[in-house]
């Protein structure tokens, strides 16, 4: 009992620790991504606008994508929502309920991503500084004969012969840059305050049902890990009885040369520590294994095991010759 | 239970965990392989653009080809493709899964290699640097450069050491506008390739699914068979190897005829304990000689055996066509194992 308790621990605990695991290195791979990724402003007005937007908005749909890719239950409900009925009636709540943690965990590195984005105001900078009001700054160059809007293009590009000995461009920068952090640090207060009503107001909220659709949805992950486990244990067993039966088969063409008994080579008479027979589950041939394979996803079976679960005890009731009970179970 | 855990766990980490370690390695190293490598652009008119496309699209051939040849499960497939056809047939979805699988894990690292070339924008610069359209990047003052001339200074705008024409075009501008159009082009790559991987990965269990899980179970079987026949065949050879070795110093010496005879009590003993492991003799499965061995491995890939591993009685017709040799082997043979029964006494309350 105790074992079984830590097997069920384990996979439940294995299971979503290991989804927000990946969820948090997903996250911290979206932080490495930015620091490593060369932001480069073209400094053209045409271009200032859509190469930083879509700086800031292409990745995290990437990242959602690869979220949702790298997530394990997105298959189990992907399965569960468009396997036939067979045996078992589909619950919509549990395949809801699996469709929302899988969003709520994909949503994180494109969030961490949006922020840090604006936290650092490189992106704002270079969308932005055109629609900033020159007037508001002094000791903008007036000398270099290109027009306003050209010159506020070129304020996220530091490195350009304009604004060379030019507070002016340090003075928007940092003030478009201020703006870009506001939003953010706002941006991340909404989402926490969010979460944390969130988590404080569901209880109240149908919370017997959300035990159930939570206990399924953890039952329907573990099923399906055991069912691809007992797949790969059944063809490890299916290959060695294959390979030892091949052997057996061309000794037995090779009989009639022999003087002697073929010496003890039926190797299902090792006393082994468990039984070859329970693995293969009476599955022999092929097309029972297709069989198998087509009824798990036609024909679901039932959420029943009572037959297997209480079996009937032996009693046994030990009599002398004389019919008088010398020991028994009962 | 936990035998089951640590065997189950073995065996997935084995095939599936290791391919995508590798995977993961060989990305890692295309990344790294990049940001060590010196590019070199020449600054030609004529040899630009081959160098930048160059250094684009070869090293991802290259590494797609190095998956491969990494990659164990492709002599499995190549082997289970050309197989004669025997007493197993052939499933072409098996055959399709398998090339799937293999192909996706190698189109990683080009990928990434392809995503941080365009990020890093240094090739699409050398080789479209040519084409940039002056009116954008003209320094006001043009003055009138022969068509040659100007084509051989834009193609220099990639060299910032050589590039001697600051007049007539921003160099700054000019890489910043290339670099800028170099990384719209990998995001954009990036997204389309992420776009594909979660249509398959995704939305594939709408469509297939039964099939899907019948391929996956006997490609991953054609593996494990594959790995248990060379278990076998090395535990036999070894055996072989053993009682040749025996034979041969018992043939040279006579006197060992004693210590034989010695030997085959020793093993009815421990057939009784049942506790002792096979015997060499046991290991042998009855194939003894170098022709039959051959005959063995020959049979194996001409002539595979079908998928059907119940004890037959040997009385009934064969389905499979081998050779029903009934009337030697029923008085050689040991007879059927004893068949299990549940017995169920009933008390008398």
């Amino acid at each position: 009992m105790d074992r079984l308790k830590l097997v069920l621990q384990y996979f439940q605990s294995n299971s979503e620790s290991i989804s927000n695991g990946i969820c948090v290195i997903l996250a911290l791979i979206s932080v490495k991504l930015y620091t490593s990724f060369d932001f480069n402003c073209p400094c053209i007005p045409q271009y200032n606008k859509l190469y930083a937007l879509g700086v800031m908005f292409v990745p995290p749909v990437i990242l959602f994508f690869l979220g949702v890719i790298i997530n394990r239950h997105t298959g189990v409900m992907m399965e569960e929502w468009v396997r036939p009925p067979g045996k078992r009636t589909k619950n919509p709540a549990v395949v809801k309920y699996l469709c929302s943690a899988m969003m709520q965990r994909a949503l994180l590195a494109p969030m961490v991503w949006v922020l840090v984005t604006l936290l650092d105001g490189k992106c704002f900078v270079c969308a932005f500084s055109m629609s900033v009001d020159p007037r508001h700054f002094t000791g903008i160059p007036n000398n270099t004969g290109i027009d306003l809007v050209r010159l506020m293009a070129k304020v996220p590009c530091k490195e350009d012969a304009v604004f060379r000995n030019s507070t002016f461009r340090k003075a928007v920068t940092r003030y478009v840059r201020c703006y870009s952090q506001a939003i953010g640090w706002s941006i991340l207060l909404f989402l926490i305050l969010l979460g944390a009503i969130g988590r404080v107001v569901k209880p109240c909220f149908d919370h017997a049902t959300f035990l159930q659709t939570r206990y399924w949805s953890n039952y329907l992950d573990i099923e399906q890990k055991l069912f691809d486990e007992t797949c790969v244990l059944h063809a490890r067993e299916f290959a060695r009885k294959c390979v030892h039966q091949f052997f057996q088969s061309m000794q037995e063409d090779m009989q009639l040369r022999l003087q002697l008994p073929p010496p003890h080579c039926h190797p299902h008479h090792r006393d082994e520590e468990y039984e070859d027979e329970d693995h293969l589950h009476g599955i022999t041939r092929d097309e029972q294994v297709d069989r198998v394979l087509n009824t798990w996803y036609f024909c679901r079976p039932e959420l029943d095991v009572t037959k297997t679960a209480h079996q009937p005890k032996v009693y046994i009731t030990w009599e002398d010759h004389n019919g008088r009970t010398l020991f028994s179970d009962v | 239970m936990d035998k089951f855990r640590m065997m189950f766990q073995f065996l997935q980490s084995n095939q599936e965990s290791f391919m995508s370690g590798i995977c993961g390695i060989m990305a890692l190293a295309s990344a790294q392989l990049y940001s060590a490598f010196e590019f070199n652009c020449p600054c030609l008119p004529e040899y630009n653009y081959a160098y930048g496309i160059g250094i684009l699209i070869v090293p991802p051939i290259w590494f797609f080809l190095l998956g491969f040849v990494l990659n164990n499960n492709v002599s499995m497939l190549a082997e289970e493709w050309r197989r004669p056809t025997g007493q197993r047939r052939k499933d072409p979805a098996v055959l399709r899964y398998m090339f799937c699988s293999i192909t996706q894990r190698s189109l990683i690292a080009p990928v990434v290699w392809i995503s941080v070339t365009l990020m890093d924008g240094k090739s699409f610069l050398c080789a479209f640097s040519v084409n940039l359209d002056l009116r954008l990047f003209g320094n006001g003052s043009t003055p009138d450069l022969a068509k040659a001339d100007l084509v051989r200074l834009l193609a220099k705008i990639p060299c910032k050491d050589v590039f001697d024409g600051e007049q007539v075009v921003s160099r700054e501008a000019a890489s910043r506008y290339l670099r800028c159009i170099s990384q719209a082009c990998g995001w954009t790559f990036l997204l389309l390739t992420t776009l594909v991987a979660f249509t398959v990965r995704a939305v594939r269990p709408c469509f297939t699914q039964a099939v899907f899980l019948k391929t996956k179970y006997w490609s991953h079987y054609v593996d494990i068979e594959r790995k248990m026949f060379e278990e076998t065949c090395t535990e036999h050879a070894k055996s072989f190897a053993r009682i040749c070795i025996q034979q041969y110093f018992e043939s040279v010496g006579g006197e060992m005829q004693g210590l034989h005879g010695q030997h085959l009590h020793e093993k009815d003993k421990s057939e009784d304990e049942g506790e002792k492991p096979k015997s060499d003799e046991e290991k042998l499965l009855g194939i003894r000689a170098q022709d039959d061995m051959d005959k063995v491995l020959w049979n194996w890939h001409t002539c595979k055996p079908p998928l059907n591993v119940k004890k037959e009685d040997f009385n009934s017709a064969n389905s499979n066509g081998t050779i029903n040799i009934n009337g030697f082997s029923n008085n050689l043979q040991k007879p059927d194992p004893p068949k299990k029964e549940w017995v169920a006494y009933y008390s008398k309350v």
